[in-house]
């Protein structure tokens, strides 16, 4: 080896020259491993003067390669890259050794933590000698982005654009747009209309000349790349000719098939077989569903046809796809409500008069099922008293262990909403109050002088069987009351169980669509939880709203907003630069046998007929190596990870066991037999 | 041939030897036809125990390097056929790793899933045909009142040629085809050839001089060949049977996978590659047609019962895995035997 590398090891503060012995680590990096003409230990490699002392080594010793033993490079190979690049040493000639996570941060004893170390090294030595210099590409950024969902994130974040003139197409799966807020009532902790808040911000996106709004429909694929995505948008039929229909309504009205709406009115109140999913939809485009319609179900009815002014009605209308361009991809693709059935205990489903929250924001909306009355199921009694259950399905480590965030808040404006229209008593079963955010707590503190009752504790059951005299009738509430250490029984005639928050019951789907990773939880993963909370790992692929886990209607607002700035900041940029990571076919290697055709999640694998070989677009592979892996022929390589570097990655891991020189792992040996 | 007198000081000499095989890369080498006078013409054959006498010891007599080309076919199971190889390796200027048992070790070197006691066991008492009833097992001395004799020490773990001792160059296939072995001797005649180490032959794969059309694969289930009859026209793999065409060194012009039968890998890795059962299990595995792990372990677990077999047949002994693993100490040195 000609290369001259030089070895930095971090202390990282004691994070990791705590359980590693970092000089010993630099010394018996200088004397033992190949290459290495220097090793310095450093308080803080990632700080301008750890920075500085690289550059000054590849000044005034020549070094020809880097290594910094340190933290993940998730973290800082880009801050290592530029430093070295800035001297003029081509930042693909270093190499990160992550001896804080996977070493000091993970192993307590202090010499088996040194000698993990020290092998670390020896990979990161060993391989970035046979690294070679690449050289990013730089693309233009279609200034097009796309929206999925129009929920309220989504608005903000289309209208945002669209504001300051960039075209959005928002894709949104349901008849209309609104999302979740739409149903709604009242919000919190103004009590101002959700509608009146909401519908002009939707028909501003209806009418604006930079969206583009395609309703019921669901994005069928993504490829492509960070500002040069290919999408496309499968538009359900609806039945209806968008550009006849005037939305005046006579369908709906004439249509004889009467179904309970499970979407929008959460099962308590009816639509027709064609619909609009409220009055303020937008777009005003009814839709004829399929699994309803007499016509579809029996072969006659047409009712809505026979009446339509506009002969906007067709029948014959299939599904049609859409193939846009955008640059980037933001996903505001909301979230679920837990099923509150399962928590058989708290009777929801089995006991008539137990609601979920969202229920009961379509008993107190006006435009509601009841027109506003807070009514028990049988729709004519007012409840004299009502609980409400917090944390149902949340902070449960039965069903979702986090805090959705929401329901302290929701809990006390349905308390103040009941109060005020029936003049029931309200009690709350909490866990915990959290009203963190601004006027929360004053909220709180209205709603406690207004009367309503709070019970610190958990809810065991729900149940109609009564036990004591004035519990006839009634469901009782069983509870322990924590804070004075007794068993409480309140019997109510409502209760409304606030049901967690939940990642969409595709979500998964979704993610692997978009590129984007999810938790455990199966929230979908930001960049980074403090410093990047909208980013993906995706490039180009922004998450804002309750996709990303529970928040309330401001921060999805602020995440919506938050998206778009970042959206806006790669326009006006107008370049991104390709990493060179990519994987190429040798051509005189391949076979054509056409195993990679269907491989590439980015679709940059394409087979020339003329030439029977495949070929990858370097502008849309990602350097994933997926490829790489499955090419029978190893006719594909990976730049920046080919089998050498990787193989000598390995050797120096196997220092321990291989020794200095390593046999190469091809021809491994070893005396298995006496000679 | 040498005619019984001096060689012609302008011949070549020339050494073929068979180590651990079935003496079909014996046959393969007649398969040249009348060419073989030509080679007759340009080398006088020193040794060739499969056609004509020789004796070691008149090898061991030679200089060092006065042999110019040595085909040597087999793979090295026992301390014999490493003496030769290593005697052959000395005498030689070029040694030529011939057909797949010494160039990978092929089908010998599938007895490295077994020990050395595992394969006695079963050749001298398991068979129902053995009758050894005192348990006699093969000693490598044994006294007799004549003397001692010896017998080769049987090796646990079956090598190829290369890891004996340094060849320079491989010729595979099993056995390597008539065409291929007039090619490769015309190139080492002609001095035309790679760099020392490398593999004379194709840089691609067997796929390449398949006449079988290929599209997109999306496997559903995978069919063992007495399951069906293949389409004539459409590539093997995308039908379901395992062919190893993909990862497979082109060579012997797709012979197989043309009359409908599945290339099984015989002319081993294509060049570059580390391990051939890695790279076909990662291929097939990639294009499995489904997302549900359950079927697809029954996809593999019904359409590839035997693994080894079907991606290690021909080289084991010179993939990553090598054999199966021996007891160890615990110090990661293999245990010596009791």
């Amino acid at each position: 080896m000609t290369e001259k590398v030089g070895v930095y090891i971090c202390h990282c503060g004691t994070n990791i020259a705590g359980p590693v012995d970092v000089e010993e680590v630099a010394r018996w990096a200088k004397e033992n491993l190949d290459g290495v003409v220097l090793a310095r230990d450093y308080r803080f490699m990632c700080s301008s003067l750890g920075q500085e002392l690289i550059q000054e080594d590849i000044k005034n010793e020549g070094l020809t390669r880097v290594v910094v033993a340190a933290c993940s490079p998730h973290l800082h190979e880009k801050t290592f890259r530029t430093a070295c690049s800035k001297i003029g040493l081509n930042p693909y000639l270093t190499q990160m050794a992550s001896i804080r996570e996977q070493v000091s941060w993970v192993t307590e004893d202090r010499a088996a933590a040194t000698h993990k170390a020290k092998m670390m090294v020896a990979g990161a030595v060993r391989r970035v000698q046979l690294q070679e210099e690449l050289q990013p590409t730089e693309v233009p950024v279609n200034p097009n982005t796309l929206v999925v969902g129009g929920g309220i994130a989504g608005i903000q974040a289309a209208l945002e654009l669209a504001d300051a003139g960039h075209k959005v197409f928002m894709v949104e799966r349901e008849p209309s747009i609104g999302g979740h807020m739409a149903q709604f009532d009242k919000t919190f902790p103004t009590l101002d209309c959700a509608a009146c808040i909401l519908t002009p911000k939707m028909s501003d996106v209806g009418l604006h000349e930079n969206i583009e709004l395609l309703s019921y429909a669901e994005v069928d694929s993504l490829s492509g790349f960070v500002g040069n995505f290919d999408v496309r948008v499968r538009k359900k039929a609806r039945y209806i000719d968008e550009d006849a229909c005037t939305g005046c309504g006579i369908c709906i009205e004439k249509c004889p098939k009467k179904v309970v709406d499970e979407v929008f009115e959460a099962g308590l109140g009816y639509r027709k077989a064609v619909y609009r999913p409220f009055p303020q939809a937008i777009p005003k485009f009814p839709v004829i569903d399929r699994d309803t319609c007499i016509y579809f179900e029996r072969g006659t009815c047409k009712a809505c046809e026979k009446f339509c002014p506009t002969e906007a009605i067709d029948f014959e209308q299939t599904d049609t796809y859409l193939d846009l361009n955008v640059g980037n991809v933001i996903m505001a693709t909301g979230y679920d409500l837990f099923d509150c059935g399962k928590i058989p205990q708290y009777g929801y489903g089995r006991l008539a008069n137990v609601f979920t929250s969202l229920e009961f924001e379509r008993l107190c909306n006006a435009a509601g099922p009841t027109e506003g009355h807070i009514l028990l199921r049988d729709g004519v009694t007012e409840p004299q008293s009502v609980g409400i259950i917090h944390c149902v399905g949340s902070r449960d480590k039965q069903h979702h262990a986090y805090c959705s965030a929401v329901c302290c808040m929701s809990a006390l404006k349905f308390g103040h909403l009941v109060m005020e229209k029936t003049g029931a008593e309200v009690y709350s079963f909490y866990i915990d109050m959290r009203p963190l955010h601004k006027n929360y707590e004053e909220f709180y503190d209205r709603l406690l002088q207004e009367g309503m009752h709070f019970i610190r504790g958990r809810v065991a059951e729900v149940t109609d069987a009564a036990r004591l005299p004035g519990e006839d009738g009634k469901l009782i509430i069983q509870a322990e009351d924590t804070l004075i250490g007794k068993q409480r029984r309140i019997p109510v005639d409502m209760v409304i169980l606030l049901g967690a928050l939940q990642p969409r019951f595709d979500a998964k789907e979704t993610g692997l669509k978009f590129g984007v990773s999810a938790g455990l939880d199966g929230w979908f993963t930001e960049r980074h939880p403090k410093l990047d909370p909208v980013a993906t790992m995706t490039d180009g692929v922004f998450i804002a709203g309750t996709c990303q886990g529970p928040k309330d209607i401001p921060d999805s607002v602020a995440q919506g907003a938050a998206a778009a700035a970042r959206v806006q900041g790669m326009i006006s940029k107008g370049t991104v630069l390709i990493e060179p990571i990519v994987a190429t076919i040798e051509e005189a290697r391949c076979s054509g046998c056409r195993i990679c055709n269907t491989l590439c999640p980015f679709n940059a694998i394409e087979y020339l007929e003329d030439k029977a070989v495949s070929y990858i677009n370097p502008a849309l592979c990602k350097g994933c190596g997926t490829c790489v892996a499955a090419c029978p022929a190893q006719a594909i390589s990976g730049a920046h990870f080919t089998n050498d570097q990787i193989f000598a990655e390995m050797e120096g891991l196997l220092y321990d066991v291989i020794g200095s020189n390593g046999a190469t792992v091809k021809s491994p040996q070893p005396a298995l037999e006496p000679a | 041939m040498s005619d019984g007198g001096a060689p012609t000081p302008e011949k070549g000499k020339l050494a073929l030897y068979w180590a651990a095989s079935c003496g079909g890369c014996e046959i393969a080498v007649l398969g040249i036809d009348d060419k073989v006078l030509k080679v007759a013409e340009a080398f006088d054959i020193v040794l060739w125990p499969c056609v004509m006498d020789g004796k070691v010891r008149d090898i061991e007599k030679m200089p060092d390097k006065s042999i110019d080309l040595c085909l040597f076919n087999g793979a090295i199971r026992t301390s014999e056929q490493e003496y030769m190889a290593q005697l052959l390796r000395r005498k030689s200027k070029v040694l030529v790793a011939f057909g797949s048992c010494a160039a990978e070790g092929c089908i010998p070197a599938l007895a490295n899933m077994n020990t050395r006691e595992e394969i006695f066991q079963t050749a001298y008492h398991d068979t129902p045909s053995t009758d050894n009833p005192d348990g006699v097992r093969p000693q490598i001395e044994t006294e007799v009142p004549e003397g001692t004799l010896h017998l080769p020490l049987f090796y646990d773990t079956v090598k190829t040629l290369g890891q004996s001792v340094e060849v320079d160059y491989y010729l595979p296939g099993c056995p390597p085809e008539p065409d291929r072995i007039w090619d490769a001797l015309v190139a080492i005649l002609t001095g035309q050839l790679p760099a020392p180490g490398s593999v004379i032959g194709a840089t691609t794969t067997v796929c390449d001089t398949c006449p079988r059309t290929r599209n997109e694969k999306k496997i559903k289930e995978f069919k063992r060949t007495w399951e069906i009859i293949p389409d004539p026209d459409t590539c093997l793999l995308e039908q379901g049977v395992v062919c190893c065409g993909i990862a497979t060194r082109a060579g012997c012009g797709a012979l197989c996978p043309t009359v409908g039968s599945p290339c099984i890998g015989c002319y081993g890795p294509n060049e570059g590659v580390v391990d051939f059962g890695a790279r076909m299990m990662t291929a097939l595995a990639s294009v499995i047609d489904s997302q549900d792990p359950d079927e697809i372990d029954r996809i593999i677990q019904e359409g590839i019962p035997d693994p080894i077999g079907s991606f290690y047949r021909f080289g084991l002994a010179n993939s990553l895995l090598r054999r199966k693993a021996l007891a160890h100490n615990g110090d990661g040195r293999v245990a010596e035997p009791a």
